[in-house]
């Protein structure tokens, strides 16, 4: 959690169109190599400065919380919100139209590329990056986001359980989720 | 027939949609008990082929779905599934987006949220961990994978910079016959 004092600047709500968010969609598609979580947080936090790092940040939580692809739920928040269903349609269009052009157009190339070791040495690199791209974007948010302890803790605990101990990830969030809402309710009613 | 497989390929992945928590990487297993083990679809080598394919192409991980539907019954098949994997849980996402803008500024809304946004980040970083133990196995890919992390971690330029250098140092490296 951020402290209260610095307010997310309100987002210039009326001035994200549907021709914005089916590109700003369109990009993060594009751009995520390896799912979209890192990308994502860069266009519509730094790119397009659509939310502040904390609106995105639990926009995110309550993408993961829910069933369905984290960034495809958040896609369909962020259009219904700018503009109504119609942005969600937008938003969600632009996410997925390239990535599955692409991916046809991979599969059918796939049987003859795979094999070329050019081919093979690029992917791995690129599967290195974006491994790393994942990583630095979340220890960036969690240096932005000016956590308490508490919300140190909790963070720390969700990693450990499904990176280092390999719990489901569905068990994990419903019970660290609820215990992290308390502990923030806790915390308050202490000040 | 082909209805009856597009039907299908319908009703599977609109099943799978609606407990897809932690999205297409959490069920995974899931995808793979139901294609390869009940329906017989295909088998297991096939299956981890589409998956590679799906990881190589940018986008959403649950791509790998339409992926298959591709695989199963060609365009059609593409279709159906990829709507029947993201329809359900869409509406969902749809509602619940409603139902917070609405409580928005509610003090039990507000700590709901205050409290996910940690969970949020700590499962990126899990995320971030889980791939790099797919992805690194020799001193150049931990390299890239440091190398990006950090390039993210002080720079606010695009990604896609860290990535087409990675993908350049592989094949650059490749070339050279480094870490052959």
């Amino acid at each position: 959690m951020t402290n209260e004092e610095t307010p997310s600047p309100p987002p210039a709500a009326a001035s994200v169109g549907r021709a914005q968010l089916f590109l700003g969609f369109l990009k993060i598609g594009l751009m995520g190599f390896g799912g979209v979580a890192a990308v994502a947080r860069h266009v519509i936090v730094i790119d397009r400065a659509w939310l502040s790092e904390k609106d995105y940040a639990s926009l995110l939580g309550i993408g993961q919380v829910l069933p369905g692809p984290n960034v495809v739920n958040v896609s369909i928040m962020i259009g219904d919100r700018f503009r109504g269903p119609l942005g969600s349609i937008c938003a969600l269009a632009g996410l997925m139209s390239m990535p599955l052009v692409i991916l046809i157009a991979l599969a059918a190339l796939y049987q003859q590329f795979s094999a070329v070791p050019e081919v093979q040495a690029g992917i791995a690199g690129t599967a290195a990056a974006a491994a790393g791209l994942v990583v630095g974007t979340a220890l960036k948010m969690a240096r932005k986001l000016k956590p308490t302890r508490m919300a140190l803790l909790f963070g720390f605990i969700a990693f450990t359980a499904v990176g280092i101990i390999h719990l489901p990830m569905l068990p994990t969030v419903l019970v660290a989720a609820p215990i992290s809402i308390l502990a923030v309710l806790w915390e308050r009613k202490r000040q | 027939m082909k209805d009856g497989l597009l039907g299908q390929i319908a009703t599977t992945f609109a099943s799978v949609s609606l407990v897809a928590v932690g999205g297409a990487n959490a069920v995974m297993p899931e995808i793979h008990r139901q294609v390869v083990d009940q329906l017989h679809w295909m088998d297991g080598a096939t299956f981890a082929n589409l998956f590679a394919v799906a990881q190589a192409a940018p986008g959403p991980n649950v791509l790998f779905v339409s992926l298959i539907g591709w695989h199963m019954a060609g365009f059609a098949g593409l279709a159906v599934a990829t709507l029947a994997i993201m329809l359900p849980s869409g509406l969902v996402a749809f509602a619940a987006g409603r139902l917070v803008a609405r409580l928005d500024g509610h003090p039990l809304m507000q700590a709901a949220k205050s409290g996910l946004v940690p969970i949020a980040v700590g499962l990126i970083l899990a995320s971030g961990l889980v791939m790099s133990r797919a992805a690194d196995h020799d001193v150049l890919t931990i390299a890239i994978t440091l190398g990006t992390a950090a390039f993210v971690f002080f720079r606010e330029n695009s990604p896609l910079w860290a990535l087409a250098g990675g993908a350049l140092l592989g094949i650059g490296t490749y070339l050279l016959g480094l870490f052959s």
